[in-house]
């Protein structure tokens, strides 16, 4: 029997990575919040691989921290490993990744959320949506408790009609054991929402006791770590080991002898799944000149045995997987702690997205995570906050925040999913950032702490250290290109020693700098009134000078693609009236109604010319005498 | 690619002809700037500094090898008093499509963009210099000059040009593949990204350009375009015809010094298709000997040509040559014209009729030679490799791009550093083909390595 349960300013349904980032964004901005999970046990709960970061994923978890979001605090608290990958590389590609202590995770981000004023966590499965008028009004759970509310968040992750695949056991099931949501799925699309059906999956874990580590190689983390959140000082942790082995022929043998009893292969499964995650049963399949692939081992915390298996996820039956694994060196004799499968679950298609993240069918409805096509805690995270963010924008009728390709990852990811769609679960990289230099994971804070103080999810004091270390930056840059390096055989003698050409004009530090073989360290010799200044300062003073010219570059670059962005396209713009457009731009256009020219340019079949033609279109349109 | 507004763009904006003046025009904000780069006016005065609207004689240096390439008059108009509202720059120079196409090569290299179709009149539209009335017949030439463009680069780009593109446009992906694949999978098992790759796959690249651009150099520039040899015995008026085609269009003579005679090429656009007039001189110069045409020599042009425009006399019988001729032509890719004396009115089937002497029929066969080319029925050969201007201009920036690509992988530059300029030399690359740059440097990372957990 439904009753009028509560009433408040923003429902997110769903307590996963991207739920508790925007519940908090938004009870954090004074909005009283009620957090709906279909389980309090499963609250920012990890169901695949322990671990956050890594490359692309590790900038995202950065910007979430600059924004005022929890991701990147939780992990620095409860982290057992860390490492910065990429470090032979340049520095916008370094990432991030740590591994978690998954239950330490979990159970910190809920006690976070259990104190956090505005915010009230339920367990309660949300079955269907009120909407009226094109407005969402509240949510009604399986229970009957009608919660009334101005904005909703739906970050459902992959409980929507979730289903679980190990060989021919088939049924329906959430991740990780938990049930799935069934009902909600139906609400969606009596609203008018059309869904997708996508695919993923996990792989076994085992037992720490069954395995001879002997045998694999040793895959130790960093010292110092270096932290996620900007807030963090240092982390003193004794970090525990990973572990790396490899598949054999016979493994491969057993896949290929069983590939008819996979349900990837039988056609059970219509989901479609990540290519940058595929099962080893696709792994062998369609790489079956390899005669190895690499297995991580991972552990999955500290007070636990179970050790995840990274590299055979899978969705053969239970006998077949066991077989196979134990080929694997290190795990003759290993024992299954849960088994591997794939979970298949409907998703929204996120063109039916703004750039807030709101329904552009349902006003005060916002989407985020993973039932938005996206894969992985930290997508889903990033998206969660923005989400949060614009939901309270809505219910105070101020204009969303939005970040650009040139800000943020996060632009890009919410850029991507919203002009092109998803065709497999949307996973980061590096490579979708076109302006990649400026995107930097140790820049993250300068280019979003701003943003985070203006929506006040960025304490005043914290504002004001970030102020200062940025005064810091600035002094020291302009410092060195004051210090000038005279062309004498003493400091020729010390270039020389640094395997650096001898220089016969005196030059700046700063241009000094540009040498490759030249740094920021190696350089203290010509500076005698060198200040003491932190880690992450001088490491991007050092990036700042290094490639001053090719960070300009980018910056004229991003100038030009702004000015697109900055036009925007009227909702009810009807293409076919416009005359010169080709048929398949109207189309499109008409598809995914772009709010702004720079997406519409973006979007897959719309020519320049076109983008030309609809500029000029609306552009007559103004200059029409009302 | 992506196009902005705040570009300052260029483009040749008139004249093609040898005879004629040649002007390449800037618009946009860097316009003095760029041109200040190559121009050095007699005066002394930097066209930053110059005069609204007055004309400066001097001289375009080509700043890498100090050279003249030409000595022109040029105008500086600020905006808002230009055609296009903007900072304009008009170099007026003597002409010919080498010195206009260098200049513009030149102003491109100095920070200018290529125009799109239609670009110098939707600026003048969007910064208010044309009314409201106008902008919608702008949109269609836009929108009629992109569709073309496109059928055109599908008809050009069917034989090697495109095959030659492709192997370029593949290794630099390869190379991207590499580079983007280790960026992103730091840990995994994935063809290892070494210095010595990365070289050779620019340098490999490098090589495929400089070829392509030595062709085009020899052959293409002056050949770009649908081969149309005029045919017919002596005073049958092919002379006339052709320059009836050539009036009012572009035209660009080029003399081929030949072994025994001059052969006259005349390139026309027609309806944007660039269609290439040989003038049968040698024809001309054997016109005393009474009724010879050359039953031989025609087939042989005709067997080097992509259309044949076989003229003959109306009201007159085929001569037994004209009869050996048709038989030799391949009807599919022949126009037959009958030319109207004003003393016969008789009429023939299947023959386009024209009057060179009232000048009339010719739109009409205009027309049909267009329509050949875009039916697909005639199409440019596909020995010759065909490159206009504006598509030699992006292979040498393409070349250019990634020479300094180069330079960065030898001075150990990071990767994602380098990466951005052979990137933009792809992107310049698919700019001749005018195919935008996709995901396949992802989607071929998934292709080629086993990677994820």
């Amino acid at each position: 029997m439904a009753y009028q349960a509560g009433d408040y300013d923003v429902i997110v349904i769903g307590a996963g990575h991207a739920g508790v980032e925007a519940a908090l964004a938004s009870a954090r901005r004074g909005f009283s919040t009620l957090l709906l999970t279909i389980n309090l046990d499963s609250v920012a709960m990890m169901p695949c691989n322990p671990s956050i970061g890594g490359t692309g994923k590790g900038h995202l978890v950065r910007e979430i921290d600059a924004l005022g979001g929890e991701m990147g605090k939780n992990i620095d608290a409860t982290m057992i490993q860390a490492r910065m990958l990429n470090t032979a590389k340049g520095p916008a590609v370094h990432s991030l990744r740590a591994q978690a202590d998954k239950k330490a995770y979990q159970q910190r981000m809920k006690k976070i959320i259990e104190d956090q004023p505005n915010l009230t966590l339920k367990q309660q499965e949300a079955v269907e949506l009120i909407i009226e008028d094109d407005k969402i009004k509240g949510v009604v759970t399986k229970t009957g408790a009608t919660y009334s509310c101005k904005a909703c968040v739906i970050a459902t992750g992959t409980y929507l009609k979730g289903r679980i695949f190990i060989g021919d056991v088939q049924y329906d099931g959430g991740p990780n054991g938990l049930f799935p949501a069934t009902e909600l799925s139906n609400s969606l699309i009596e609203s008018g929402f059309e869904l997708q059906r996508f695919k993923t999956g996990t792989p076994a874990r085992v037992d720490k006791n069954s395995i001879d580590f002997s045998k694999m190689i040793i895959q130790e983390g960093d010292d110092p770590i270096v932290p996620f959140s900007f807030e963090t000082e240092e982390i003193n942790i004794d970090q525990e080991p990973c572990y790396l082995t490899y598949t054999t022929p016979k493994a491969h043998e057993i896949i290929m002898e069983n590939i008819d009893r996979s349900p990837l292969y039988t056609g059970d499964v219509v989901g479609i799944g990540p290519r940058y995650c595929p099962s080893i049963e696709t792994k062998v399949m369609r790489f079956s000149d390899k005669d190895r692939h690499q297995i991580f081992m991972e552990p999955e915390g500290l007070n636990t045995n179970e050790i995840y298996v990274q590299g055979m996820s899978s969705c053969l039956p239970e006998d077949v997987q066991i077989a196979v694994y134990r080929e694997v060196p290190g795990m003759e004799n290993v024992e299954f702690m849960r088994s591997a499968y794939a979970i298949e679950y409907d998703c929204i298609y996120p063109t039916d997205l703004k750039a807030s993240l709101e329904s552009k069918q349902v006003k005060g409805l916002f989407f985020a995570g993973q039932i938005n096509g996206t894969s992985g805690y930290e997508e889903a995270a990033a998206q969660g906050i923005i989400a949060g963010i614009n939901a309270c924008q809505y219910i105070l009728h101020e204009k969303p925040l939005i970040l650009d390709r040139s800000q943020a990852y996060i632009g890009v990811l919410i850029d991507d999913i919203i002009t092109k769609g998803t065709e497999e679960p949307y996973r980061m990289m590096t490579s979708r950032a076109e302006y990649r230099l400026l995107l930097r994971q140790d820049n993250a804070d300068k280019r979003l702490t701003p943003i985070g103080h203006e929506y006040g999810l960025i304490s005043d004091e914290r504002y004001e250290r970030f102020l200062k270390k940025q005064r810091a930056i600035e002094d020291e840059v302009e410092r060195l290109k004051k210090v000038k390096v005279k062309p004498t055989e003493e400091e020729n003698e010390k270039l020389k020693e640094l395997g650096s050409a001898a220089i016969k004009n005196g030059i700046s530090l700063a241009e000094l700098l540009r040498r490759p073989e030249l740094t920021y360290e190696n350089t203290a010799v010509f500076d005698e009134e060198r200040p003491e200044l932190s880690a992450d300062i001088v490491s991007e003073v050092g990036v700042i000078l290094k490639y001053e010219g090719y960070i300009k570059k980018q910056m004229e670059q991003v100038k030009k693609f702004r000015k697109l962005e900055k036009k925007r396209i009227p909702e009810d713009l009807n293409y076919g009236d416009i005359k010169g457009l080709r048929l398949e731009a109207v189309e499109k256009l008409g598809r995914f109604r772009p709010e702004t020219i720079g997406q519409a340019s973006r979007i897959s079949g719309v020519s320049p010319a076109d983008i030309s033609v609809l500029q000029i279109y609306l552009e007559s349109k103004k200059h029409v005498p009302r | 690619m992506k196009y902005s507004d705040v570009d300052t763009i260029a483009a040749i904006s008139t004249g093609m002809g040898s005879a004629g003046i040649g002007i390449v025009r800037l618009s946009g904000e860097r316009s003095a700037q760029i041109a200040d780069k190559i121009f050095k006016g007699v005066s002394g005065v930097p066209l930053t500094r110059a005069q609204n609207q007055k004309l400066y004689y001097g001289h375009i240096i080509d700043p890498q090898t100090g050279q003249t390439v030409d000595e022109v008059l040029v105008a500086y108009m600020r905006g808002p008093n230009s055609y296009t509202a903007e900072d304009v720059v008009e170099i007026n120079c003597h002409g010919g499509i080498v010195p206009t196409g260098k200049i513009l090569d030149l102003v491109i290299n100095g920070g200018a963009r290529h125009a799109q179709p239609g670009e110098f009149t939707k600026r003048a539209f969007l910064n208010g210099r044309i009314d409201l009335t106008q902008a919608e017949s702008v949109m269609d030439v836009i929108g009629a000059k992109s569709e073309k463009a496109l059928q055109l680069s599908v008809e050009q780009l069917n034989g090697s040009l495109k095959k030659r593109l492709k192997k370029i446009d593949d290794v630099l992906i390869d190379v991207l593949v590499l580079i983007e694949s280790n960026l992103d999978y730091p840990e995994y098992d994935i063809e290892e990204l070494t210095k010595e790759k990365v070289l050779a796959h620019i340098d490999e690249a490098l090589e495929l350009i400089e070829n392509l651009i030595e062709n085009g150099k020899n052959s293409a520039v002056f050949r770009n375009g649908i081969k149309t040899v005029i045919l017919g015995k002596p005073n049958v008026g092919k002379s006339s015809l052709l320059n009836l085609l050539t009036d009012n269009e572009r035209a660009i003579v080029t003399e081929i010094p030949g072994t025994t005679r001059d052969i006259i090429e005349e390139s026309i656009i027609i309806d944007s298709v660039p269609f290439i007039l040989t003038d049968t001189a040698g024809i001309r110069q054997t016109e005393n000997v009474v009724e010879q045409i050359g039953v031989e020599r025609s087939l042989e042009y005709a067997s080097h040509a992509d259309l044949i425009l076989f003229l003959k006399e109306s009201g007159q019988k085929l001569s037994e040559d004209e009869r050996q001729i048709i038989d030799g032509l391949d009807p599919d890719k022949t126009i037959f014209v009958s030319n109207k004396s004003d003393l016969s009115l008789e009429e023939l089937e299947n023959w386009h009729k024209i009057s060179v002497k009232n000048e009339s029929g010719i739109k009409e066969l205009k027309k049909q030679m267009v329509d050949l080319v875009m039916q697909g029925q005639v199409e440019a050969s596909q020995s010759s490799v065909l490159l206009n201007e504006r598509q030699m201009s992006l292979l040498r920036q393409t070349r250019d791009i990634l020479k300094h690509a180069r330079e960065g992988v030898l001075i150990d530059l990071p990767e994602e550093i380098y990466s951005i300029e052979i990137n933009e030399a792809l992107e310049n690359l698919r700019a001749i083909t005018g195919e935008s740059i996709g995901t396949d440097v992802i989607d071929t990372i998934f292709e080629r390595f086993c990677i994820g957990k």
